[in-house]
């Protein structure tokens, strides 16, 4: 029988089926972060319970690390017991740790990848809701809470009860300076943020293809905001050449790969599977999106203005009116108007090299408007040591931009960088929700290209017609 | 875990759909290391004024609600992060259910819950019920219109029983077999999994994981 890529993982990590109806389902990666762990850990101790593929399981600090220079000397005395929580939790396990001041510290979305431990057909998931990312590899990656860390610590299986498959075809290219963000961000507005729970999705087409993973990432990281708890694209020539082409500590090596590589060759969904659901999109007429409101799927193309009370499909004008009263917008002003104070660059979503390099590309040789106050934090420290040999931090500093060291920052509001109440931050992140990146912040999700160019006019600009500060 | 069979409590109503697990518990609050002491913190910043005392506007905070176990809400809660700090909080606010309409059918259904706060309500013994909208919107009328308006959680039978002035109305739900046994009889999930060991070993025998050894 035909199957489709989620159908081909499932099956092959089945462990048995179990009379309740649900499933055991191997896991082949662990995540573990500060903040979603201690609990679990605690629990193993109370019931004397020990982790059982330590080696299979991968700690980093994240959420509450300081980005700037003193980011190895904690201030918050219940951040650094978090994280302190974490070091003795990895020690007393056996589990890796890159910690603050490791080389490979950083996001765990983005060292995944990057250290070779995210590789094409495997089952991860970590305390987190953006393990979605980790797709972009052609893995079932996903989001699980407290309770289940500790299933998995103990057991290295979750019980799951088998989800249904969404596909999502973008058809056609891409215009100049939209990108993937873009691609989800519309796909959010389409669906709303609950349009695809239960489902896992399937991104492909044409303009998936033609993404490289870095940008394949931002789509799959936001399958979460869909209300997917994940999202998958196959593997191809694209994600084998991401893993073999630079040291991957984690990833197969020599005869290994070659047998891994048949294997991931084998992956991509059969021509003739069928899935619960599908939808199509012309990504040729895809324009920059930015959020308007409190949830992602309030999102509009750039050249729109703020909706309506009752222009809004999937929100009550109660819920619109609440909104726009949080964000401190009327209805009809147009988006291009909007004038954020803060510019964040950077979180799990958008912090990787490609997408500095494209932030980069806007800002080179320009500056930032002086009402801004721009962030530049990237995703790990070996992209901050990449950008960094790349000439890229030079550019952003020359443009007015603090260069962060690596961290979840501004994105969640965990740590020292938040905003104040009613400062408003367009953000490369994926969350606009309401004192999501400080209580009373005013979060508009974009596009790294679309952040930048808004640092520089001091509002948002139409990027595909921006002359260029000129 | 303890079991959950009924409960009965007075039931309050929270108007407002996609709320979302930062509203539930905003972040500053996921720094602690323990898994209790969460209560007083949910639904902080609508809870709470910048003074930190308790907002009036907030409808949980009328004073006819002070004693509610049953939260009633509008469709896709829990939607965002998965923190399992937003079920602790809810659970020890003193929720034992939460009642969420689903909207329309096939492409067009939007859930009551969202996928991982369902889940995490489900290892903490807090009850998600599901209602058609129209059902929900019968309720919140009715919340609105009788104090200290209680209601059963009957999980057993998956029934919702408003007891209001005059006279009992019953609404059925749809509930996941596997997490009703898990409630009603108080198992631990992990204990249970353990069961299976061996069969977890012998498919660890064939499987790869493709880490370097």
């Amino acid at each position: 029988m035909a199957k489709t890529l989620f159908e081909k993982i499932w099956d092959r990590h089945l462990v048995r089926d179990l009379p309740d109806g649900t499933s055991l389902l191997y896991i082949d990666r662990h995540l573990v972060h500060e903040v979603t762990s201690p609990q679990a850990f605690e629990g193993l101790r109370l019931t004397g319970r020990n982790v059982r593929h330590p080696e299979l399981t991968f700690s980093t600090m994240d959420h509450n690390v300081p980005t700037d220079e003193n980011r190895l000397n904690i201030q918050d005395p219940i951040s650094a017991a978090q994280v302190e929580a974490l070091e003795k939790n990895c020690a007393d396990f056996g589990i890796n740790l890159y910690g603050i001041g490791d080389s490979r510290q950083g996001i765990v979305h983005v060292i995944g990848p990057e250290l070779g431990i995210t590789l094409p057909g495997l089952t991860m998931v970590c305390g987190d809701s953006h393990t979605s990312t980790h797709g972009a590899f052609g893995a079932l990656a996903f989001g699980i809470g407290t309770s289940e860390v500790e299933h998995v610590l103990a057991t290295q299986t979750l019980r799951q009860k088998k989800a249904r498959t969404f596909k999502v075809e973008y058809t056609g290219k891409l215009s100049p300076h939209v990108h993937s963000k873009d691609m989800v961000l519309k796909l959010i507005g389409m669906i709303g943020t609950a349009g695809g729970t239960g489902s896992v999705f399937e991104f492909c087409g044409e303009a998936v293809r033609s993404l490289s993973m870095e940008a394949r990432m931002t789509i799959c990281n936001m399958s979460i905001e869909g209300g997917a708890r994940a999202g998958l694209i196959a593997p191809d020539e694209t994600t084998f050449e991401y893993i073999t082409a630079k040291d991957r500590p984690f990833a197969p090596k020599g005869a290994e790969l070659e047998r891994a590589l048949a294997q991931w060759r084998s992956l991509p969904s059969d021509p003739d599977a069928v899935f619960d659901r599908t939808l199509t999109i012309d990504a040729s007429k895809i324009a920059p999106q930015v959020t308007w409101g409190t949830s992602p799927g309030m999102v509009i193309d750039v050249d729109q203005p703020v909706p309506g009370l009752n222009d809004v499909a999937g929100y009550s004008p109660a819920d619109v009116r609440k909104a726009l009263d949080y964000m401190g917008l009327e209805s009809g002003q147009k988006m291009t108007d909007i004038r954020p104070d803060t510019i964040f660059i950077g979180s799990c979503t958008n912090s990787r090299i490609e997408d500095l390099r494209r932030a980069a590309a806007i800002l080179k040789g320009r500056k930032k408007a002086d009402s801004i106050k721009l962030l530049v934090v990237p995703g790990s420290h070996q992209v901050r040591l990449q950008a960094e040999a790349e000439g890229l931090d030079k550019v952003f500093k020359d443009a007015g931009a603090e260069w962060r060291w690596a961290g979840c920052s501004m994105c969640l509001a965990m740590n020292p960088d938040k905003l104040a109440p009613q400062e408003r931050c367009a953000s490369t992140s994926n969350r606009n929700f309401e004192g999501r990146q400080g209580a009373g912040g005013r979060t508009h999700l974009v596009s790294p290209e679309m952040a930048a160019a808004a640092a520089v006019e001091g509002h948002f600009v139409d990027i595909r017609t921006w002359n260029g500060g000129n | 875990m303890d079991a959950f069979t009924t409960h009965r409590g007075i039931v309050a109503p929270l108007d407002r759909a996609n709320v979302d697990t930062d509203q539930i518990i905003p972040k500053q609050f996921l720094k602690s290391i323990k898994r209790t002491g969460f209560g007083p913190s949910a639904f902080f910043d609508w809870r709470y004024q910048i003074d930190g005392t308790p907002n009036p506007e907030f409808e949980l905070n009328k004073p006819r609600y002070a004693e509610r176990s049953i939260l009633l809400t509008r469709n896709n809660f829990g939607c965002g992060s998965s923190r399992e700090h937003a079920v602790w909080a809810l659970a020890q606010d003193g929720y034992r259910a939460i009642v969420a309409p689903f909207r329309g059918e096939g492409d067009d259904h939007i859930p009551g819950f969202a996928d991982i706060f369902k889940n995490n309500c489900s290892k903490n013994g807090v009850v998600t019920i599901e209602l058609s909208e129209a059902a929900v919107e019968e309720i919140f009328q009715a919340v609105f219109a009788e104090e200290g308006l209680e209601a059963t959680v009957n999980l057993e039978d998956q029934k919702l029983i408003l007891h209001k002035a005059s006279g009992d109305m019953v609404y059925s739900f749809e509930y996941d077999d596997s997490v009703k046994n898990k409630l009603v009889n108080g198992l631990d999930d992990i204990e249970e999994s353990l069961q299976y060991m061996d069969d977890i070993k012998s498919f660890e025998q064939t499987h790869d994981t493709w880490m370097l050894s």
